[in-house]
């Protein structure tokens, strides 16, 4: 087993894309990520790799597009308005069924928002992540291991499903440092010459990367055969944790940063002999829909924690078909809820039905 | 066994980097670690925080809210932090930049002048490290062997000239009194 | 004996673009370069949006469609990905390259970037039926410049040559024409200079192809012949606008 290294989460992700066999960085500054552009700019050309300040984030998410529709690993990192800018370039991704890697360190918004940790990118990066009728697989890293081990399976989807990966981060899993393994094994490679235009060799038909059709039944064709493969996805790669469910009569929900504060309430929330438990989205796309399901019908109520103005909620009422009430807990604009406010939302929750 | 510290300054101070060489000692004991700054424009020169969490056991939210451990150096940051701070807690403060005492009672204040202390003995900047030795000492939080070794590690490459004044710091204030 | 026939880099398939229209044989100018630098199994091509959007369909070498005007960053991708072996071109219209794409166009260029830029600019959006360009003339009637461009309102137009011709990165750059056998001769001799420049490892070379559209210009195509020389060619006058090494080679 590898050593174990003190990293901050920015760089230990960058370190696991080039672990994974990525040589083709491009972006753009922006606070809380830049660490991760600082990194490669170190990193890549020691290694023979490309690292590509761009003109703009838009301009970045096509040279992605570009290097990943010659069949390379190819990623990109940005902060929310960046994000934004580059959702044109992500649709593209997939309507062309590209894989590529994109991580979202988010800040707080609308507009210019603020730097600190937000998590209101929620319904971009599980909804509506560019025009049309596509999916991200989306990953939510609470840890600096989760960062290193989630970029690395990241770029694996992406390459398995041939489509765009998104790893959903925030400013506090970007900056924080923690104890991490940079050992995720052997890179599987995969066979891209049936599709990637990186020369025919006069040995083959010319590939043509393309997300443009004109005749309606054959782009329907195109996005039907894209959501069998997104039903794969949704039966084959739903991840999540679970913390103290066994006996909980109160289910927390919440990825990245909320999920590590929600940690404490709930140790503390134990003590006081409250039963509460935590399931931990890691795919936010897909969403562990079946298992909040099936908790349903042995909790009383659930809370969704959020650092957004209850975004993730929406999909925890239809996973589980508003069949128990669903508090939520949640900050914005760059503030964290405190363990208290967890707590005391617990405490709210375990008052329903009147029985305290 | 956890500590929650919280480590608060100017930005320059090498809040940061006091925070890290704690970190760094729970890597080498194989605990649980977190080292979390405050980042953005307040690392120019405005107040600056690290939160550092060293556990047996599984962390949390990586945020510091109450400290039981609280390094202040200067008077904002102890404004801020004191009644953040657990009942109980140790809180280290830099007397020769604040002038005020600790208020609580239900706290354990310490007091060292480390920033005096670091320009009369030549090591200017090195306030932080002396704060950390004087913290050791009092509050336990890691083996004082472990000194060194740590320091190797938490020194970049580059800089190693300074790794010997760094020690140098820290064994200053773990023998001040 | 074959006399003429389509080069092999040009796909044997029917072309969408409208009779008179110089789409036709700017790509037929592209295809006979690539087949004579003997290049067709390492180049992409990149497509735009715009009126030779189906690009992809009509070169035998791999093909890429891009965003609108993001082709240059494209190119910038592909060729980053395999500098040593992949020739890469764009093929861009005056919207593409000049008004949406000006940004990537100039940081592309501003890198140095070793691609080979084929810009066509016939001053109408021709795919979405004739438009105002970045390149209309002053005065030019067109859908939504119906009462002709009027400068003190929209502005002038864009010169691409003459503007990269201050940008330090470029290598190579000249403007043609196809409206003339003399013409199209030059035109295929600057493409043909482009590409090797590219081989050659120069850096960013754009030529630009001072084109029609009979459509949207509502002129027969042998109007619009005339049209260009009398209009066109004024504003957009041929020639080379930026030959870094051969400026260094004259010194």
């Amino acid at each position: 087993m590898a050593e174990k290294v003190l990293m901050k989460g920015n760089e230990a992700l960058a370190e696991a894309a080039i672990m994974a066999g990525c040589r083709h960085y491009f972006g753009y500054p922006i606070t809380p990520q830049t660490e991760i552009a600082a990194y490669m700019a170190k990193r890549m050309p020691l290694i023979g790799g490309t690292f590509l300040q761009a003109e703009s984030e838009i301009a970045a998410i096509n040279m992605v597009y570009g290097a990943a529709a010659a069949g390379k690993r190819a990623m990109t990192s940005s902060s929310s308005p960046g994000i934004a800018l580059k959702s044109e370039g992500i649709s593209y991704l997939a309507g062309s069924d590209l894989p590529a890697l994109i991580i979202n360190v988010q800040r707080g918004g609308p507009g210019l928002g603020g730097i600190q940790p937000s998590q209101s990118d929620y319904f971009q990066a599980t909804k509506s992540a560019g025009h049309g009728d596509f999916h991200l697989i989306v990953l939510a890293p609470a840890s600096v291991q989760e960062m290193v081990d989630l970029t690395f399976k990241g770029f694996d989807l992406a390459d398995k499903y041939r489509m765009p990966a998104m790893l959903l981060s925030d400013g506090t899993m970007g900056q924080m440092m923690e104890p991490v393994t940079l050992d995720m094994g052997k890179v599987t490679e995969y066979d891209k010459s049936s599709w990637a235009a990186c020369g025919t060799k006069c040995e083959r038909e010319h590939n043509v990367v393309n997300s443009l059709f004109i005749q309606p039944d054959e782009l329907e064709k195109y996005n039907f055969e894209r959501f069998e493969r997104y039903a794969q996805i949704e039966a084959n790669e739903v991840m999540y944790d679970e913390y103290r469910m066994d006996d909980a009569e109160i289910c927390i929900v919440a990825y990245g940063v909320a999920a590590r504060v929600s940690q404490n309430a709930i140790d503390k929330a134990r003590e006081n002999g409250i039963k509460v438990g935590m399931i931990r989205p890691i795919t936010l796309w897909p969403f562990p829909k079946a298992v909040l399901n099936a908790a349903a019908d042995k909790v009383k109520a659930f809370i969704s924690v959020e650092l957004s103005m209850g975004q993730m909620i929406e999909d925890i009422e239809l996973a589980i078909r508003c069949k128990k009430p669903v508090l939520l807990c949640n900050r914005t604009g760059g503030m964290i809820p405190t363990t208290n406010d967890v707590l005391s939302k617990i405490e709210e929750a375990n008052n329903i039905g009147g029985d305290k | 066994m956890t500590h929650q510290i919280l480590l608060a300054g100017f930005g320059g101070q090498g809040i940061l980097f006091s925070g890290k060489f704690l970190a760094y000692d729970g890597l080498i004991e194989d605990r649980q670690v977190s080292w979390l700054p405050s980042y953005g424009p307040e690392m120019r020169g405005g107040t600056c925080n690290c939160s550092v969490i060293l556990s047996d056991t599984q962390i949390g939210s990586p945020i510091v809210s109450n400290p039981d451990i609280l390094i202040a150096m200067n008077l904002p940051s102890l404004d801020k932090f004191e009644n953040e701070a657990v009942a109980g807690a140790k809180i280290f403060v830099d007397s020769s930049l604040i002038d005020r005492k600790v208020a609580r009672e239900d706290v354990e204040a310490y007091y060292i002048p480390a920033t005096k202390m670091a320009s009369d003995e030549g090591l200017s900047g090195l306030a932080n490290m002396i704060m950390i030795g004087y913290m050791i000492r009092k509050a336990g939080v890691m083996p004082y062997e472990n000194v060194e070794k740590v320091m190797a590690k938490v020194v970049p490459a580059k800089k190693q000239d300074k790794l010997a004044l760094n020690i140098k710091a820290v064994e200053l204030g773990y023998n001040f009194e | 004996m074959v006399v003429f026939e389509k080069p092999h880099a040009l796909a044997d398939v029917p072309l969408h673009y409208c009779p008179g229209c110089t789409h036709g044989i700017i790509h037929r100018l592209v295809a006979e370069v690539i087949d004579e630098l003997g290049i067709e199994g390492r180049t992409i091509g990149i497509a735009p949006v715009g009126c030779s959007v189906f690009a992809y369909n009509y070169f035998n070498c791999d093909m890429i469609e891009a965003a609108h005007g993001r082709a240059p960053a494209v190119a910038t991708g592909v060729k980053r990905s395999d500098p040593d072996n992949n020739i890469v071109f764009t093929y861009q219209g005056d919207g593409d390259l000049a008004a949406i794409g000006t940004a990537e166009t100039v940081h592309a260029a501003a890198r140095g970037e070793n691609i080979t830029v084929i810009f066509v600019n016939n001053a109408i959006y021709g795919m979405t039926g004739g438009q105002m360009a970045p390149t209309t003339l002053p005065g030019q009637v067109t859908q939504t410049s119906p009462y002709g461009r009027d400068t003190s309102k929209v502005g002038f137009p864009v010169k691409v040559c003459e503007m990269l011709s201050n940008v330090d990165g470029a290598a190579y750059l000249e403007r043609v024409a196809v409206n003339n056998v003399k013409n199209v001769k030059n035109a295929k001799k600057a493409i043909k200079k482009a590409f090797q420049n590219q081989l050659d490892g120069k850096g960013f070379s754009l030529i630009e192809v001072v084109s029609t559209c009979p459509t949207n210009w509502g002129l027969t195509p042998e109007k619009a012949l005339e049209w260009l020389e009398e209009n066109m060619l004024p504003y957009y006058p041929l020639g080379v606008y930026k030959d870094k090494f051969a400026e260094k080679e004259d010194k």
